[in-house]
C-alpha cells in the first residue's frame, strides 16, 4: 500500500489517483489505507474519509467476484430499462449495491454509460453490453455465476 | 481489402469484438489477404456493427453484422447499404467536428494527419496568443458543454491573467443521460481533443493540461491514455510543441462517479482530491481555477471543435448556424427512436424534423410523446413545441434548453409523472450537499411526487412552490435546474398527474 501511494505522490491533485490504484489492487479501500493517506498528502483523517464516501465508486466494503451495472437513466428508461433492472434485482434476490449470498455478483447501478442509443446498457466488470433484453442480462448473470 | 469494424463502445456493446475475431479467422481459413481497421464509429447507432470493405472503389458498409454474416459478409454476397456516404443519416450531416470520427484509424497518428489532423495546431503555432484567441472568437463557438458561454471571451480571461502557471482542464465527465459526443470523439478521434487542448494552451499560455474524464467510460479512457502517448512520442505534446518552441503536455485524470462533478467547480475541486463540492462564483475558474491558478474548463466538444476552426479559419465555422448559435452541433438521438446516434449539423434544424425525421420516429413504433432535450436537468419538450429550432436562444425561448445537444425520444407509453419523480430522485442522489434546497428539496420533491401519485392534487401546488425554491436558491444548475424536467412534465402533461385521482373517485 505505501508503495501505491509513493508512485503517486508527484501528481498535482494526487488523492483520487492513490484511491483508485489502490482500489485496483485490493479490489477496495482497505481501512488501513486512510492514516497512511493522510500521512502522505498531509491531510487529516477526517478529510480522506471524506473523500472516499463522497464518490459512488469508492468501496469500503469489497464487491463480489463480478460487478453488474445497469444503467437506471432516462434513455434507457425509454426502451424499458427499469423493467430490465426489476427483474435483475428480484432474480438475483438483492437490492442496489447488493452481493448474492455466493459472493459471485454485486449489482450497481449507473446512471448512464453513453450507449443511449442502444440501451438498456449495462456494463459486466468493464464491458458494455447494449440492447439487453431479460433473456440476455440472464444469460450474463449465469456466466457470472450468480 | 480493407475492412474496417468500428472498436467504438457502441459498437462493442453490440458485438463488434465478436464479429471482428469472426473476421480475421474466416480471412485466415481462406487465406484471403485482409487489412483490418478498427475505427471509431460513423454515428449510426442503429447500424452497429457496421462493418466497411473497401474493395478499391469506396467504402461500402453492412450492417448490422453478426459473426454468422461473416462468410456471407467476405463472399460478397451479403446485401449492403451502399456507400456508407451516402447513407441518408449520413449524406445530411455537415461534418465538422466529426469529420474524421468513423473515418480514421483512432490512434494512427497518420491517418490523422493524412485527413487534415495538426493542421490547425500547425497554423496555431505560428500566430501570436492574441491572434489564436481572437480567431476562436470570430468562429463565434459557444460551450458545449451546456451553458453555451462563449469559448473565445473565456480564453481571453485566462490569457490576460497574470500567473506562473496557467492550466487547460477538458471536462470529459459526459453524465447527461441521452448524451455520447464526448465519449465517441475520444473513441473515434482522440488526436482531435489532443490537438484543440494544445492549440488552447497556446492561445492562453497554458503548458499543462488535464481531462478528467469519467469512470464510466474504461474504453475511452484507454484510447485516451495510448493516444497522449503517442501524442509525447511524436512531439506533438511535451516542452516543444510541433517544434514551435513552446510547451505543452497533458495528463487524463479518472472521475469516480458523481454526476456533481461535471459542474466545472466541483470537477476542479475533485481533480485537487477534494470532495466534488461545488465552488461558490466568484472567483471565476479563469482567474483561480485548478489550484488556484487561471484555467480554461471547457468541454470535449468545444475543445475538439478549435482545430477545424484554426483549419479551415472562424468564417468558414461561423457560416453555419442560425442566430447567435454559430457553427455545428452534434445531435446526439437516443432513447425510444428507430435511428439512433450521432447526427452532426449546423444549428437550426427544428426538433421536430430530428425526431420525425432523422430519428425516423420510435424504434416501438408507437407515437411521439416527449423528448427531453439537454439531459436530466433539461425540459420534456411535447409535440407543441416540435416546431423549435435548434438554437441556444430559440430552445430557451421554448422553455428549454439545448444543454449537450442530447435528445431522449419517449414513445406514448412513458408515465411522465414517474418521470419527473426520476428527476426529484437523481438530484437527491447525486447532490452536492452544499445548499438546502437542492439537498433537502430533492427529497421533499419526491415524496411530494408520490402523494400526487397517491391522488392527492392539494400536493401539486406544494411540487410548484419547491420548484420556485430550488429554482431560486441553488448554487448551481443541478438543484436549480432539476425544476425544468418536473415543470416541464406537470405543465406539458398534466393528464399523467391526473390518473391517479380520477381513478380513485
Ligand atoms: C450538475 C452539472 C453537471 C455538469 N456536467 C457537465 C459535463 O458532464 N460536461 C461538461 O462539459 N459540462 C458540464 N456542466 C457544465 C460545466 O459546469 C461548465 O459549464 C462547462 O464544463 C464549461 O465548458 P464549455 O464552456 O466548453 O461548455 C455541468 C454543469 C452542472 C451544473
Ligand atoms: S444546487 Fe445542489 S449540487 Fe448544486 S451546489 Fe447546491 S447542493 Fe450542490
Ligand atoms: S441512459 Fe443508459 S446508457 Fe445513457
Amino acid at each position: 500500500m505505501r508503495a501505491i501511494i509513493s508512485d503517486h505522490l508527484h501528481l498535482e491533485g494526487a488523492l483520487l489517483p492513490i484511491l483508485h490504484a489502490l482500489q485496483n489492487a485490493c479490489g477496495r479501500i482497505p481501512q488501513e489505507a486512510t492514516p497512511l493517506i493522510a500521512d502522505a498528502l498531509n491531510i487529516s483523517k477526517a478529510e480522506v474519509h471524506g473523500v472516499i464516501s463522497f464518490y459512488h465508486d469508492f468501496r469500503e466494503v469489497p464487491a463480489g467476484r463480478h460487478v453488474v451495472k445497469i444503467c437506471r437513466a432516462e434513455a434507457c428508461q425509454a426502451v424499458g430499462g427499469n423493467a430490465l433492472a426489476e427483474a435483475a434485482l428480484a432474480r438475483l434476490g438483492v437490492e442496489w449495491h447488493g452481493t448474492t449470498g455466493n459472493g459471485a455478483v454485486t449489482l450497481e447501478p449507473v446512471y448512464c454509460l453513453g450507449l443511449c442509443a442502444c440501451g438498456p446498457a449495462a456494463m459486466v466488470d468493464g464491458k458494455v453490453h447494449g440492447r439487453v433484453d431479460e433473456v440476455r442480462m440472464a444469460k450474463l448473470l449465469a456466466e457470472a455465476g450468480a | 481489402m480493407k475492412i474496417y469494424v468500428p472498436m467504438d463502445s457502441a459498437a462493442k456493446a453490440l458485438g463488434a469484438d465478436d464479429v471482428a475475431a469472426a473476421i480475421i479467422a474466416e480471412a485466415a481459413s481462406r487465406g484471403l489477404e485482409i487489412e483490418l481497421i478498427r475505427n471509431g464509429t460513423r454515428g449510426m447507432i442503429w447500424l452497429e456493427p457496421l462493418v466497411e470493405i473497401d474493395r478499391g472503389a469506396g467504402r461500402v458498409g453492412y450492417g448490422p453484422v453478426l459473426p454468422a454474416d461473416v462468410p456471407a459478409l467476405l463472399d460478397g454476397t451479403l446485401k449492403g447499404l451502399g456507400r456508407v456516404e451516402q447513407i441518408p443519416f449520413f449524406a445530411r450531416q455537415t461534418r465538422l467536428t466529426f469529420a474524421r470520427c468513423g473515418v480514421t484509424d483512432p490512434l494512427n497518428l497518420d491517418d490523422y494527419q493524412a485527413h487534415g489532423g495538426l493542421a490547425g495546431l500547425r497554423r496555431a503555432a505560428g500566430l501570436s496568443s492574441t491572434e489564436i484567441v481572437e480567431e476562436v472568437t470570430q468562429s463565434g463557438l459557444r460551450g458545449r458543454g451546456g451553458a453555451g458561454f462563449p469559448t473565445g471571451i473565456k480564453w481571453n480571461t485566462v490569457r490576460q491573467a497574470e500567473a506562473d502557471q496557467k492550466y487547460i482542464v477538458c471536462n470529459a465527465d459526459e453524465g447527461d443521460s441521452g448524451t455520447f459526443a464526448d465519449r465517441v470523439i475520444m473513441e473515434g478521434d482522440p488526436f482531435c481533443l489532443i490537438e484543440g487542448m494544445a492549440i488552447a494552451g497556446l492561445g492562453v499560455g497554458a503548458t499543462k493540461g488535464y481531462i478528467y474524464l469519467r469512470s464510466e467510460y474504461p474504453d475511452a479512457i484507454r484510447v485516451m491514455q495510448e493516444a497522449v502517448r503517442i501524442a509525447r512520442a511524436n512531439g506533438v505534446l511535451g516542452a516543444d510543441v510541433l517544434g514551435a518552441g513552446r510547451a505543452f503536455d497533458m495528463e487524463i485524470r479518472v472521475g469516480a462517479g458523481a454526476y456533481v462533478c461535471g459542474e466545472e467547480t466541483s470537477l476542479l475541486n475533485s481533480l485537487e482530491g477534494k470532495r466534488g463540492v461545488v465552488r461558490a462564483k466568484p472567483p471565476l475558474p479563469a482567474l483561480q481555477g485548478f489550484l488556484g491558478k487561471p484555467t480554461v474548463v471547457n468541454n470535449v466538444i468545444s475543445l475538439a471543435t478549435v482545430p477545424v476552426i484554426l483549419e479551415k479559419g472562424a468564417q468558414h465555422y461561423a457560416d453555419f448556424g442560425l442566430g447567435r448559435s454559430r457553427g455545428t452541433i452534434p445531435v446526439q438521438i437516443a432513447g425510444n427512436v428507430k435511428h439512433g446516434g450521432l447526427f452532426e449539423t449546423a444549428f437550426g434544424m427544428p426538433l421536430g424534423e430530428l425526431v420525425l425525421d432523422i430519428a425516423g420516429g420510435t424504434a416501438s413504433g408507437r407515437p411521439v410523446k416527449a423528448v427531453q432535450v439537454g439531459g436530466p436537468l433539461g425540459a420534456y419538450m411535447p409535440l407543441e413545441r416540435f416546431d423549435t429550432p435548434f438554437g441556444y436562444e430559440e430552445f430557451d425561448g421554448a422553455g428549454g434548453l439545448i444543454g449537450h445537444a442530447g435528445m431522449v425520444v419517449f414513445d406514448d407509453s412513458a408515465d411522465m409523472l414517474q418521470m419527473a419523480r426520476f428527476a426529484m430522485e437523481f438530484c437527491a442522489v447525486e447532490s452536492c450537499g452544499k445548499c438546502t434546497p437542492c439537498r433537502i428539496g430533492a427529497v421533499r420533491g419526491v415524496e411530494t411526487i408520490d402523494r400526487i401519485a397517491a391522488g392527492d392534487p392539494g400536493a401539486i401546488p406544494l411540487l410548484t412552490d419547491l420548484c420556485e425554491t430550488m429554482t431560486d436558491g441553488s448554487l448551481c444548475a443541478l438543484g436549480g435546474f432539476t425544476p425544468y424536467p418536473v415543470m416541464s412534465a406537470l405543465t406539458h402533461f398534466p393528464e399523467d398527474f391526473a390518473t391517479a385521482k380520477e381513478a380513485a373517485e
